[in-house]
């Protein structure tokens, strides 16, 4: 009795898994598995590939330099270059119908909002309308957390002070007549941002301007935050969508953000074709740092923007898939043969 | 150190004397006048690292000493001190993480420490005071007190036997919880003590402490009053070491001697040297590249930095003004600042998780080993023994096995055969049934049914009888008197206790046993020893007794041993049995010419001989050798050279009476596994002490040469022949040997030594120990070019032979195999004390739980039970590690390669400014959760080939051979497979991001949003890319692969789910919701994995049409050694 005791105490435990011996399923890439599969792979992503290659196709885009470095004949914004408060037009001419809704970009190159310091450059307390945090905001906002006389900057950092401030109408010109086309700024920024990341401050007596009482603006604005879009209380503040999609920062240097959508009224449809101005109050200065400045009229697939990458990769891979399969096929066949032989 | 410094402390004074004295309980003696009391530790065991107070520094400190945690503090601190880009906790975390784990685990253990210590030193003793019995505690025995151990107790410090509760002076303990060895050993009382230990007045001077179990020496004075001093000499019989028990006596009272840290027990805690494995220096070399990648890599970006900011309008536009602080600062400075900041972003290539999930997988890996059920031996009822987990990958890259024979080869289970008297061969069979149990079979030189003189056949059963150390065990239920200690072949012995009818044997060697059990049926049986008188029973049923009055024991190097007795006429007579080479010199040469054929005959049958020899000694001749074996007994130093002399003075001028010749059976398998090793591109060396031909027919039966097999012997019969110098006949015989065996074969083919498919002329090595030392210590300087030669030999034969071998030659052989060019991995296996020095030498050192007790067991790395263990030890075990190991090393780079690299390229696209692409939590996470347990399950899981597939193939073992998975060319390919896969993810969702508007709303994608993208597309890719790898998919390789994606999912959401407080900036608010709503994303994400893993698959399936025959059966495996080594690479 004894002893069997001690022999159960020493002899290992006979299990699957101390013994290594867990039921395994061991998968084999045989030919037989491998050839089809990749001939299915690739048919699949071809299949998507010319539906990607055809949608984007079929995004029409027009797009307008208005930097104003080379002297263009459809625009004239060269004359604003060194000026400030100058005010420039885009002419073009639509000859196809911009089909609804139509997306109205602006875009930068060499613009590095995705820069380390830029970035960082920004207090997420403040701009969740905490106020504790007006007084005196964080750190990496500097140079741009209080003035020269010390005042806290709301909202402060690089990223804030320099929001994109060219301001652009569209003119249909129909007839001689120049008509605006209308241009709706809501839902141009991320849902989540608008609605729960950016709040404005607790109003003080029924008055944004007065939460922001002992704060300056900054440095590089004309007016102050609460004054952003005085017309629509929604879209003021913090929760001005223009700043919301300013403050998303672009992941290259080369980006466009979206301005306006076109979807009302007539335009419900697009744009339709005509001669077009687009007139611009030209405050953004980029030739500096040698960037560029152009905008977009752009509609979109359920794919998002026009962008060929996607579609003609899937076409190279699922060919690759294809090829890969019948060479493999040789190859098998080959092999086999020769197996069979010897 | 700590047990140096305290040794320092304890016993600072005395370290200068050699020895040093004691009082017996505390009593001045007659010659020391003023008695001063010498200062001796406390008997407090510590074995505690730490304390309360030190732990935190002391811990920490040792921690930061490994360099991976240094480098990863010092990246730290980086982050602390200067401007960059991630926070302090990207990297703080996870080295916080891995500190604490390790500090815990470490604190735990020491906490163990701490009340086992508390355990041992509160543990109640009594020490007598004054005559008087006084309990007290463990911890306050001194040196010198006189301390009384019940039955069942163990013994609170090393003590010196003075009194025992049994009648005949001896005590029985147990030392279970020291050696592992359970059997009963007696010890002895101090003899001629008195009985009052009140009035006893003596002083015992012995050596200083040292760790040796089983050595000791002292001499004890005792001092009468009105007599002169005695002097009596102690040895291990007398002492009792702590942590062995008292048993079946009642009680004891003994003087401490060695307390404390002092005690042969704490002395032995000092841990091994440790052995590091090669895979180690593999990953230290990779670890070197990836140093450069890094530097190499925060370079580039600083001067391109400086040189892109040197350019007009780039360096401060007007939108990302610098501060005052950042403007004034020493543009140098700035430089260096700028490079630790790169240094600091990209060190995530070097992941602190490495180390740890290294050590998890050995740590854990090694259990396998000890849940084996294969390698459970019910005989001992023990299992294997695994004492190093680091070694385990090891075990899969052996080239070189050193085999002992005796206990290894074979099982050291001896069986009486044959003896030879006066020339006449006798040999026992069961089948006869001749009265006296003699059945003479044809001699050698034709003398059939010839004996040789009763007489003579009568003094060689006696001899038998008497000159041995066996003791006999009473069949007594619980009152076992094992009697062993007198004598010991090769340190502490398991006793062999065969099962017999009425009385089993009881010796430290096996051998002994065979001969008394022969002796026995012959007629002759050993009745016992009881107070030095030997009992034997002859055949006529008549007792006769003998006084024992001596025993010279037995050591490897005489080879021999003697005993003298005296009869009931008042004989004394001197018996020796012992090798025929340590017997022949000291016999008359015409006697040695009748037996010398008999002996050679039975050494090439494999027997082991020895030759019994006798001596009458005259009283005068007695008593000189008497004097002289005292003399030496009570020296203090070279006691055991200055016994050798003496012994080998006596033993001169016998006469040989016969020769025996015992069986040693093979191992069970043995030559299964020797050709397996074999077959697995192993070379086996057989090192024995062993007379040649014996160890060579062991060979032969191993199937270690084989009949086509041509020897290539080099021993010293073969230098003789030449009658010209040695050194002269040596060199000659090694140029021709090397002439054929290594110019005239045929070039092997790299890593192929021994193959099945060609006809090839197979050689073996023989050499002889004293042939070796001629070759390693050349006489003439010139001659070192011996070695070199001898070593090329060898390394062509395919097996090589070493007998005649004294231990350190074991490991001088495995040290010289070892540094030689290639340096291979060497594995030595042995079961004795004798193999210990080879096993620790050996980079896998393992040991046999066999019969010659446990020392090779304890300094081993791994311990199992029988020699055919070894087969699934290094064929399944060995090589799967191996192959996990090396694949966790591999994959470990390669993740983080590609997990780093499009970090690296986005440094282009954002102006050098050091901008992470992915979020802090994304980048300390990736190695601690999302890609560390799938790669943990493989290395545990994987059997790329099953286990009954490696054991009957094992041709495999030699795909693995010499690092083959972590040599340069497989670093490099997943080196380009990561570059590769980095390339694409960052290049293909910087081409989706050429338009950020990604979602059919129109709105845009930013910099967050690209970073999580292709921070998907990684975990996936690297997840996928195991589960390529993943041969073996258990439900836990499923569970875990499957569970980290869905974690990683889980985890996004989480984590872009909630504005978190305690961040200063919500940067992944949302990201990765977002990211999932856009279709274009979804694409691009399955676009990017399947493209990165495409090459992978190729590769895979094109290796495919070439290695099905990995499953296939051994008859197609002829043609594997040439297309397994071109694909095998990659595995």
């Amino acid at each position: 009795m004894k002893k069997q005791k001690t022999e159960t105490l020493n002899r290992p435990d006979n299990t699957a898994f101390t013994q290594q011996r867990l039921p395994a399923w061991q998968p084999m890439l045989s030919a037989g598995i491998v050839i089809p599969g990749f001939l299915i792979i690739g048919l699949a992503f071809i299949g998507i590939g010319v539906a990607l290659f055809v949608t984007s196709q079929n995004i029409q885009v027009l797009e307008r330099d208005y930097t104003g470095v080379e002297q263009n004949s459809d625009n004239n914004c060269f004359q604003c270059l060194n000026r400030t408060n100058c005010v420039c037009a885009v002419q073009f001419n639509l000859t196809q119908q911009i089909e609804g809704p139509v997306f109205f970009y602006y875009g930068l190159s060499n613009y590095f909002q995705n820069h380390r310091k830029y970035g960082v450059s920004r207090d997420d307390y403040q701009l969740s309308g905490d106020t504790s945090y007006f007084t005196e905001p964080d750190e990496d906002c500097i140079p741009y957390r209080y003035d020269s006389s010390d005042r806290p900057i709301v909202p402060c950092g690089s990223k804030a002070n320099s929001l994109f401030n060219d301001t652009f109408r569209l003119y249909r010109l129909v007839g001689g007549q120049k008509k605006q086309v209308p241009f709706d700024g809501k839902g141009i920024a991320w849902w989540t941002d608008y609605n729960l990341k950016y709040r404005n401050p607790t109003l003080v007596d029924g008055s944004l301007a007065k939460a922001f009482n002992g704060t300056v603006k900054p440095v590089n604005w004309p007016k102050p935050v609460y004054e952003l879009d005085t017309s629509d209380p929604s879209n003021n503040g913090f929760l001005n969508q223009d700043f919301l999609v300013w403050m998303r920062r672009a992941a290259l240097p080369g980006f466009r953000k979206l301005y306006r959508r076109i979807s009302e009224g007539e335009y419900a449809d697009g744009l339709p074709t005509g001669n077009y101005s687009l007139e611009i109050d030209y405050n953004y200065p980029v030739h500096a740092f040698g960037g560029s400045k152009k905008v977009f009229f752009s509609n979109v697939s359920w794919m998002g923007g026009k962008n060929q990458f996607l579609g003609i990769a899937y076409l190279v891979v699922g060919s690759l898939c294809i090829f890969m399969s019948l060479v493999m096929l040789i190859v098998y066949a080959k092999y086999r043969f020769a197996d069979e032989d010897s | 150190m700590l047990r140096r410094g305290l040794n320092r402390l304890c016993g600072g004074d005395e370290k200068r004397v050699d020895s040093r004295t004691i009082y017996v309980g505390h009593r001045p003696c007659p010659p020391t006048e003023a008695f001063i009391p010498p200062k001796f530790c406390d008997n407090r065991i510590v074995s505690s690292k730490y304390t309360v107070w030190n732990f935190l520094p002391k811990n920490l400190f040792e921690q930061f000493r490994r360099i991976a945690n240094f480098y990863f503090l010092i990246i730290f601190l980086v982050q602390v001190i200067v401007d960059t880009p991630t926070s302090p906790v990207t990297s703080g975390l996870p080295l916080f993480f891995v500190i604490t784990v390790t500090a815990i685990k470490q604190g735990y253990e020491d906490w163990l420490r701490h009340k086992a210590d508390k355990e041992v030193n509160k543990y109640p003793a009594i020490r007598l005071e004054k005559g008087r019995r006084a309990p007290t505690q463990s911890e306050n025995i001194k040196v010198g007190d006189v301390v009384e151990v019940v039955e069942d107790e163990t013994f609170p410090c090393d003590l010196i036997l003075l009194q025992s509760s049994r009648d005949d002076g001896t005590c029985f303990v147990t030392t279970a919880s020291l050696d592992g060895e359970s059997n009963h050993k007696t010890h002895y009382t101090v003899p001629d003590m008195e009985k009052d230990l009140e009035s006893l007045s003596a002083t015992i001077e012995c050596e200083q402490p040292q760790p040796d179990l089983y050595k000791f020496v002292g001499r004890m004075h005792i001092y009468r009053r009105d007599q002169e001093t005695l002097v009596r000499s102690l040895g291990p019989e007398n002492l009792l070491l702590k942590g062995a028990t008292l048993k079946n006596t009642k009680k004891i009272y003994g003087v401490a001697l060695y307390t404390g840290m002092e005690t042969k027990m704490a002395l032995n805690y000092q841990g091994k040297s440790q052995k590091r494995s090669a895979v180690e220096k593999s990953i230290n070399g990779f670890l070197l590249v990836y140093l450069s990648i890094l530097v190499s890599k925060a370079l580039v970006c600083t001067s391109l930095k400086y040189w892109w900011q040197s350019r007009d309008g780039q360096d401060e536009p007007w939108y990302n003004q610098k501060t005052q602080k950042e403007r004034d600062t020493y543009k140098f400075l700035k430089m260096f600042t700028d490079f630790l900041s790169f240094m600091v972003l990209f060190n995530f290539i070097i992941p602190v998780s490495m180390y740890v999930t290294v050590e998890m997988q050995k740590f854990l890996g090694s259990f396998f080993i000890t849940w084996d059920k294969d390698f459970f031996d019910p005989e001992i009822e023990e299992g294997a023994l695994v004492n190093t987990s680091d070694l385990n990958e090891e075990l899969g890259q052996v080239e070189y096995v050193f085999t002992d024979k005796t206990g290894t080869l074979t099982q050291n289970n001896m069986e009486f055969i044959e003896c030879c008297i006066d020339g006449f061969q006798y040999k026992n069979r069961d089948s006869c049934s001749e009265l006296d149990g003699f059945c003479v079979t044809d001699g050698p030189i034709s003398k059939l049914q010839e004996k040789a003189g009763r007489e003579k056949e009568e003094l060689f059963l006696r001899a038998l009888c008497l000159c041995h150390t066996v003791q006999v065990k009473e069949a007594g239920p619980d009152e076992l008197t094992e009697l062993d200690l007198v004598d010991q072949v090769d340190g502490l012995d398991r006793p062999l206790a065969q099962p017999q009818e009425e009385r089993g044997f009881i010796a430290s060697s096996p051998d002994e046993v065979a001969l008394v059990k022969g002796a026995m049926k012959y007629g002759f049986t050993f009745l016992g020893l009881e107070s030095k008188t030997m009992k034997i029973k002859n055949r006529q049923n008549d007792i006769e007794s003998y006084d024992l009055l001596h025993v010279l024991n037995f050591d490897p190097v005489r080879r021999r041993m003697s005993v003298i007795v005296r009869s009931r006429t008042g004989e004394t007579m001197l018996f020796c049995k012992g090798a025929d080479s340590s017997i022949f010199p000291r016999v008359k040469q015409e006697e040695v010419d009748r037996i010398r054929t008999h002996v050679e005959r039975n050494a090439t049958e494999g027997y082991r001989t020895l030759c019994v020899a006798y001596k009458r000694l005259s009283p005068e001749e007695f008593a000189e050798a008497e004097e002289r074996l005292q003399e030496a007994r009570l020296a203090l130093q070279d006691r055991d050279e200055k016994l050798t002399a003496v012994y080998n003075q006596v033993e001169t001028n016998m006469s040989l009476i016969g020769a025996t010749a015992v069986e040693d059976r093979l191992q069970e398998e043995a030559a299964e596994t020797m050709e397996a090793l074999q077959g697995a591109g192993m070379k086996v060396w057989v090192l024995t002490g062993d007379k040649m031909e014996t160890a060579k027919s062991t060979c032969y039966a191993c199937r270690l040469f084989q009949r086509g097999t041509e020897l290539l012997e080099l021993t010293v019969r073969t230098l003789e022949d030449g009658g010209r110098r040695r050194e002269e006949r040596l060199y000659e015989l090694l140029q021709d040997y090397h002439k054929r065996a290594v110019q005239d074969a045929p070039p092997a083919k790299p890593g192929i030594t021994r193959s099945w498919a060609t006809a090839q002329q197979e050689y073996g090595f023989i050499i002889d120990g004293a042939t070796l030392s001629l070759v390693l210590n050349p006489a003439d300087a010139n001659s070192s070019r011996y070695k070199s030669l001898f070593l090329q030999i060898c390394q062509n034969c395919c097996a090589v032979l070493c007998c005649r071998m004294a231990p350190l030659q074991k490991a001088q052989i495995v040290r010289m195999v070892k540094n030689c060019k290639g340096s291979p991995i060497t594995l030595s296996i042995g079961d004795g004390a004798n193999d210990v020095s080879m096993i620790l030498e050996a980079h896998v050192g393992i040991g046999i739980k066999g019969k010659e007790g446990r020392q090779a067991v304890r300094n081993s790395d791994y311990a199992i039970p029988k020699l055919k263990h070894l087969k699934k030890l290094l064929l399944a075990h060995g090589h799967l590690y191996y192959v996990r190991i090396a694949h966790l090393v591999q994959y470990f780079f390669y993740k983080n390669l590609c997990f780093i690299l499009p970090q690296f390229l986005y440094q282009f696209f954002c102006g050098y400014s050091q901008q992470p692409l992915y979020d802090a939590a994304y980048l300390t996470m990736y190695n601690i959760c999302f890609t560390s347990m799938p790669i943990l399950a493989y290395s545990l899981l994987e059997q790329h080939l099953c286990i009954e597939v490696l054991m009957d193939n094992a041709i495999l073992y030699r795909d693995i051979a010499k690092n083959a998975n972590l040599r340069w060319g497989p670093f490099l390919y997943w080196t380009i497979l990561g570059v590769f896969q980095g390339l694409m993810f960052f290049f293909g969702v910087r081409f989706l991001f050429s338009n950020p508007a990604l979602q059919d709303n129109g709105q845009v994608f930013g910099n967050w949003s690209y970073g999580t993208t292709v921070f998907t597309i990684l975990v996936f890719t690297v997840t996928l890319k195991l589960a390529l790898d993943t041969r073996h998919w258990t439900w836990i390789n499923h569970f875990v692969i499957w569970g980290s994606l869905a974690f990683y999912v889980f985890f996004s959401f989480f984590w872009g789910g909630i504005i978190w407080p305690f961040l200063r900036q919500q940067r992944l608010y949302f990201v990765f919701a977002n990211m999932l709503s856009s279709v274009s994303a979804w694409l691009t994400i399955i676009l990017l994995i399947l493209l990165s893993l495409l090459p992978d698959i190729l590769l895979m399936v094109f290796r495919k049409p070439k290695t099905h025959v990995r499953q296939l059966t051994e008859d197609t495996l002829i043609h594997r050694p040439e297309s397994c080594s071109s694909h095998t690479v990659i595995v």
